[in-house]
């Protein structure tokens, strides 16, 4: 038991390890490169303090992370907000499905950041310009698996609505919404990942305090370290969002 | 109203439509159930015993004849037409005493109080011996127990006609002989009405008062209604021997497999 469970933990361990080496390896030959080592320090000096604010071009790490949370979080939910109720919608009523199919198909394939323009010339402002990259990105995964998952209801459980004569409301409480919520929540997690995903792109272009603007900030002042950073912040924010997303689906498991 | 007729389907005729063309799955079923009555149907699969369950259940629209229940027409699910799935069809996200309590809301939350409501939950389950599950959800229980809960909640709305779909189908023989038999006691103590689809010649002997035995189809129809004479209660294991018994078990055999053969197994 506890000699397989070191064994369980020697696999991502040696993987880390390879990496770290490989990434020493690399920075070796070429010196522009900073290793694992001055990466280390320079994160160590970085979240030393992580709330400093100075001026609008220079705040803490903390501040970075924040803010890129918080378009994800408004853009999201935004999303979430729009997409799972059309997803129900579509779901349910084929008249609509026929509607907005074609529509669908034709937009999600579309580039987050090509809406960037779109978001920039209606809104006028670059904060809600990067929500709107977030919003049209992140809700098409919901549409289409709650969708998916309304039309998937077994005929068992809408022939148990019939026969009980349940309400709409009812119907809705106790059979389509039960019955969907795993596929919510995996259109959900599908779409936190998006989002988490552009959000550093858009910020490149609209700047504003940010992860994607920190890390273009410190493009321009060739701090090379910073960006290394910046990439396992981001990385390990988005597997956190992930997993916190699997908890919480497994808690509203209805199975 | 003619308490002999109290569900009466005359000239019923289903058809399909599929996308080889039209099907026509039922022709010509006529079929009188008394109040109080336990039908079965029985037939080869396939032969649209279902069908006809359904059509009473208000689950599917006959094409063309007359399905009355109480002398009204049949055009929907009611409240006073229970329906056991032959899956049991339980909800997984509720406990067994929600998934009866959904049925009970819907019938009595117009008229009754809530204490009132969760009573007729509590004795709906009680009825099937379930009252010590009632805060499991379905996946903790047996599938004997599922189709209790299932029996309940079509119970829990206080039909008059019980409409069960080969309800002990899935369920092993030792099981589904003591559901059975709990089956009898719940329907000599209530008075329903039930019909009941099976493809069980030991059930439908055991259980019915008429058994309904119907031709293949396509186009099928009732073939011949055999009248089970036998005194309840009844017991199983007197019957075993019971010449009468017996007799009936041989004409529904009989009917089965020397009269109307199902033309795939053959």
């Amino acid at each position: 038991m506890w000699k397989e469970r070191s064994l369980g933990l020697l696999a991502p361990f040696l993987g880390l390890l390879g990496f770290v080496l490989l990434w020493s390896l690399v920075s070796a030959t070429n010196p522009q490169l900073p290793g694992p080592v001055s990466t280390w320090a320079s994160a160590v000096e970085l979240f030393k303090d992580p709330f400093y604010q100075n001026g609008p071009n220079d705040q803490g790490i903390g501040w970075n992370i924040l803010n890129s949370l918080a378009r994800v979080g408004i853009g999201f939910g935004m999303a979430a907000l729009v997409g799972i109720p059309v997803g129900f919608i579509i779901g349910r009523v084929k008249f609509f499905n026929d509607m907005l199919a074609p529509i669908i198909s034709l937009l999600r394939p579309v580039s987050p950041l090509a809406w960037l323009p779109i978001g920039l010339l209606v809104f006028q402002k670059a904060e809600p310009a990067a929500i709107w990259v977030i919003f049209i990105s992140s809700i098409w995964p919901m549409i289409i698996n709650t969708a998916v998952g309304v039309s998937r209801i077994p005929q068992d459980y809408l022939n148990v609505a019939r026969v009980l004569n349940l309400s709409s409301w009812k119907m809705f409480t106790k059979i389509l919404l039960p019955a969907t919520l795993p596929y919510v929540m995996t259109g959900v997690r599908l779409a936190i990942g998006v989002a988490w995903l552009v959000i550093v792109a858009a910020e490149m272009l609209t700047g504003g305090v940010g992860l994607g603007f920190w890390v273009w900030d410190e493009w321009n002042n060739l701090n090379v370290e910073h960006i290394i950073i910046a990439i396992f912040v981001v990385g390990l924010i988005g597997l956190l969002l992930e997993q916190f997303l699997l908890l919480l689906a497994s808690r509203l498991r209805t199975e | 109203m003619d308490s002999s007729k109290y569900v009466q389907l005359e000239h019923v005729d289903m058809v399909f439509s599929t996308k080889k063309g039209p099907f026509q799955a039922l022709q010509e079923v006529n079929l009188n159930i008394a109040a109080g009555e336990f039908i079965t149907l029985i037939g080869h699969s396939g032969c649209g015993k279902s069908t006809v369950l359904n059509i009473v259940a208000g689950l599917l629209n006959h094409t063309s004849g007359v399905a009355l229940c109480a002398d009204r027409e049949i055009r929907g699910p009611g409240p006073d037409r229970g329906v056991v799935f032959q899956n049991h069809s339980l909800l997984p996200w509720l406990t067994c005493f929600d998934n009866v309590y959904l049925a009970v809301d819907r019938v009595f939350a117009a008229t009754e109080s809530k204490a009132q409501l969760k009573q007729r939950t509590q004795e709906a389950l009680a009825m099937v011996g379930l009252t010590h599950a009632e805060h499991k959800f379905p996946n903790e229980i047996s599938g004997g127990m599922k189709q209790r809960v299932g029996i309940a909640r079509a119970l829990a709305m206080d039909p008059k006609v019980l409409l069960m779909d080969e309800p002990f189908g899935a369920l092993d023989a030792l099981t589904r002989a003591h559901l059975q038999d709990e089956l009898m006691k719940i329907t000599a103590a209530t008075h329903k009405t039930v019909i009941m689809v099976t493809h069980d010649v030991d059930e439908a002997v055991l259980l019915s008062d008429r058994i309904v035995m119907m031709t293949n189809g396509p186009s099928a129809t009732v073939g011949e209604i055999l009248k089970v004479d036998l005194p309840r209660p009844r017991n199983r294991l007197a019957l075993a021997d019971n010449p009468t018994y017996n007799h009936y078990r041989a004409d529904v055999l009989r009917f089965l497999y020397e009269k109307h053969t199902h033309k795939e197994a053959a």
